[in-house]
């Protein structure tokens, strides 16, 4: 009997997760993955944070506890934490009951789920999207059937922000329409808007009326009396990477609009998943709630946003002591996990195959990947992808 | 360009103005009614989780060990967007056979899926997006949420006959029919086993017999086994209609959960197969499916599959699971006994026989939704209002309250 689907070709690997691959088939002993954004130690190995654990180890001890379906938008305690820690505890948002939350498979759940609101409810169908951004934001909000659009975010010239592009497209935007922003730490650049320049867009997307989507939070807008859609996710944050843990939430005027809000979110997630997994939303929610885990998981996730920015600095001194032509300075001013190098996919292509340097073709490193024992191996590999001869 | 003011951006309305209030889910608004009942003799026979003979919600004790053993040792890194192949592969033994050739030939195209509500949306939008041309065909009645998935993944629905009302069993003739009637290739939704909603599962014989009219007219049979284990206490007997079909040569797809048979309710843990031609097609099935995956969650939670691998993969382990599955079953049996055995005792003028006919964690009683609302308004029971009745719910403590409110509805029907 033939198969239904007998003429189906395979897909292409996915561009960031495709890059692990590759890099475990690889069997060079001085490969390196700056691929994927998931955190590694200076021994370059995964990290469960010391919270974590003990977050974990008072769960498998509480024998009272039961694997039941949680409700289809999770656990409330979870919820109403996520939404606390997003927004501030003293926001006014929440303390009037505007807001509605929806625990969701991390980032891209919560992302997802947004979407097909959006698609269901909304009147405009166009999302807007920063030029460049993450891989996996065009294959969502397509998938949700909005329409997607670009306006102006990177300066491959500056390697920084291109502000007055970014003013101009979302300035000409169609009142109403949605505008994905990343709040800090910018996916794949790195580069984020200065608090002036917020305050600035945050101005121009409330007088052209249009509709912000976060993927993480910015504090101005959520206390300026306007709605928003915030999708967040403990993945690095946590560490809770497989668990898929995050969080939808969306900023309304009025309770009673955010109340039937969230029974309309039901409808979108009932028929993809019914309810969302329970493990890691409990880990979350064990150390949200308890101030002394809470405040020792602030210090681990500084130590590792500080050995994030120490292997920036070790990197830009090596390049710099190398002699290595151009201007690195953007390797210390990006910020979050990843760099936009700069390089292009001839570069990339060529450091994989001579360096076993993994990374996205965009030029993108995850400064996680990085250890104080790699960085003069990838100041080599770049060193001679610049320097070679086309 | 002026800046607007703070203020002024107050006075505009709520984009969301006009976002009616959803209905309930018509299955977990039944528990949220009932966590809301003060009254002390209420009874929830609406969901389908297990509960033991005291009413409690269990948690196997192999998953107790499980989570014992990974606590600690789980590095919560990414899965691949296919999810834990080891999970996986031991999933499909479970549906395939121990010894499945199909296994070792690699022929079967396979993902971790966010337990059965998630393997059915992956094939629906799958099927959307690779056999566009094509129908669902769905018994009636069914899980309500299936009707829900297929319509969000955008593929046009029917129903087959399946439920005969008049006999509270089978509508063979009707459902052959139906088949026959179909356009050649459409996509049909099969319940390998402990049909949900009605209990209702067809004999072997008749499987033999779907199977050979689903073949002429070259469908795609898609099982959604959910009760894998729950229907007879034997897992491979209740995977006896997919060998059947396999027997036949059919290129099946099915979505597995972990859910009810092992407990893992919460953590969304299941697996969706596509069987292929060979291996190269495999492959391209499963890249593609995994593109489906990728703008829905990304990649799947990691700790209910490392439960089920931790289970599965040891053989001490998997005796255990399947003795305390088999126990889950025989109480759910025992208490079809105990349920038909009160009402005829109780002297109802109607026949009863389905009860102990039918099979899984439900019973479709035959009750009309009016009845049904005064058997929660008058006697605090809590159900779905097409009549079923989750069985999990019925206790040794609670059987003649429930049999006795059951006859008090009905008796004058």
């Amino acid at each position: 009997m033939d198969s239904v689907f007998a003429a189906i070709v395979q897909a292409p690997e996915d561009p960031i997760l495709g890059v692990t691959v590759a890099y475990n088939k690889d069997q060079s002993p001085v490969k390196l993955n700056l691929g994927v954004g998931a955190y590694r130690t200076e021994e370059g190995k995964p990290l469960v944070l010391n919270v974590v654990r003990k977050a974990e180890q008072l769960l498998v001890n509480d024998q009272s506890r039961v694997k039941e379906y949680l409700p289809i938008l999770g656990l409330a305690e979870f919820n109403k934490l996520s939404a606390k820690l997003i927004l501030g505890d003293d926001s006014p948002a929440i303390q009037e009951n505007r807001v509605a939350t929806a625990q969701c498979l991390s980032g891209t759940g919560s992302l997802r789920v947004g979407a097909e609101f959006l698609a269901k409810h909304y009147h405009e169908r166009t999302i807007y999207i920063p030029q460049p951004s993450w891989g996996n934001h065009l294959k969502v909000f397509t998938m949700a059937g909005l329409s997607v659009k670009t306006y102006g975010y990177y300066d491959p010239t500056t390697l920084g922000l291109n502000f007055q592009g970014l003013l101009e497209d979302l300035g000409a935007a169609p009142a109403g329409a949605v505008v994905l922003l990343h709040a800090c730490a910018h996916n794949p650049t790195g580069v984020d808007p200065t608090v002036e320049q917020w305050e600035q867009i945050r101005q121009l997307i409330r007088s052209k009326g249009l509709l912000p989507f976060f993927d993480s939070a910015y504090q101005g807008f959520a206390s300026d009396g306007g709605e928003c859609f915030i999708a967040q996710s403990y993945a690095k944050n946590m560490g809770l990477y497989g668990e898929r843990v995050g969080a939808l939430s969306i900023v309304c005027k009025a309770a009673d609009v955010a109340g039937r809000v969230e029974s309309q979110l039901k409808l979108v997630i009932r028929p993809m998943y019914s309810n969302p997994p329970i493990h890691g939303a409990s880990i979350a929610s064990t150390i949200l709630k308890n101030s002394d885990m809470y405040n020792e998981w602030k210090i681990e996730l500084k130590a590792m946003a500080d050995r994030i920015i120490s292997m920036r600095k070790q990197l830009f001194d090596a390049l710099t002591a190398k002699g290595t032509p151009g201007d690195w300075s953007h390797i210390v001013k990006q910020i979050g996990m990843f760099t936009f190098t700069g390089l292009n996919s001839d570069q990339v292509a060529f450091m994989t195959k001579e360096y076993h340097i993994y990374m996205t073709s965009d030029g993108r490193i995850s400064m996680a990947g990085l250890s104080s024992s790699t960085v003069p191996h990838l100041a080599d590999a770049i060193h001679a992808a610049v320097t070679r001869a086309s | 360009m002026d800046p607007t003011p703070v203020v002024g951006a107050r006075y505009m309305s709520s984009w969301w103005r006009s976002v009616q209030p959803a209905p309930k889910d018509p299955i977990l608004g039944v528990t949220e009614a009932f966590l809301a009942d003060p009254d002390p003799d209420k009874i929830n026979v609406g969901v389908g989780a297990y509960r033991d003979d005291n009413g409690k919600p269990v948690v196997l004790e192999c998953v107790r060990e499980a989570e014992r053993r990974i606590a600690g040792n789980s590095n919560m890194e990414y899965l691949p967007m296919g999810g834990s192949v080891n999970m996986v592969e031991e999933t499909l033994k479970l549906a395939y056979g121990e010894n499945s050739e199909l296994i070792k030939d690699r022929r079967i195209a396979a993902v971790q899926a966010l337990s059965g509500t998630g393997a059915c949306r992956l094939l629906a939008d799958f099927q959307k997006r690779f056999c566009p041309e094509s129908q669902i065909y769905i018994p009636v009645p069914t899980w309500s949420n299936h009707h829900n998935i297929w319509r969000d993944a955008q593929v046009p629905q029917k129903t087959y006959h399946y439920y005969h009302p008049e006999s509270k069993g089978l509508d063979f003739a009707a459902m052959i029919d139906d088949i026959k009637n179909a356009p050649n290739g459409s996509f049909f939704l099969l319940h390998a086993c402990a049909h949900n909603p009605t209990g209702v599962d067809p004999t072997l014989e008749q499987w033999k017999e779907i199977s050979h009219h689903i073949k002429v007219k070259g469908h795609f049979p898609f099982f959604d086994m959910a009760y894998q284990g729950f229907a007879s206490g034997d897992p491979e007997r209740d995977a006896k209609s997919i060998r059947i079909f396999l027997e036949d040569g059919h290129h099946i797809g099915i979505a597995q959960s972990y859910a009810k048979n092992m407990g893992l309710y919460g953590q969304r843990v299941g697996c969706l197969s596509v069987l292929c031609e060979d291996e190269k097609q495999a492959v391209a099935v499963k890249s593609q499916l995994q593109q489906l995956a990728r703008p829905m969650y990304s990649n799947p939670p990691v700790h209910g599959a490392l439960i089920v691998s931790t289970i599965l993969g040891d053989p001490d382990l998997k005796k255990l699971w399947l003795k305390e599955v088999k126990v889950m079953a025989d109480r759910i049996i025992g208490m079809r006994t105990a349920l038909r055995g009160n009402l005829e005792k109780l002297g109802s003028p109607l026949s009863w026989q389905h009860i102990t006919n039918q099979i899984g964690m439900f019973c479709y009683s035959g009750m009309t939704p009016e009845q049904v609302d005064r058997l929660t308004n008058e006697f605090h029971i809590y159900m779905t209002r097409n009549g079923r009745i989750s069985m999990a719910g019925v206790t040794t403590g609670n059987v003649e309250y429930l049999a006795n409110a059951i006859h008090q509805v009905t008796k004058s029907a």
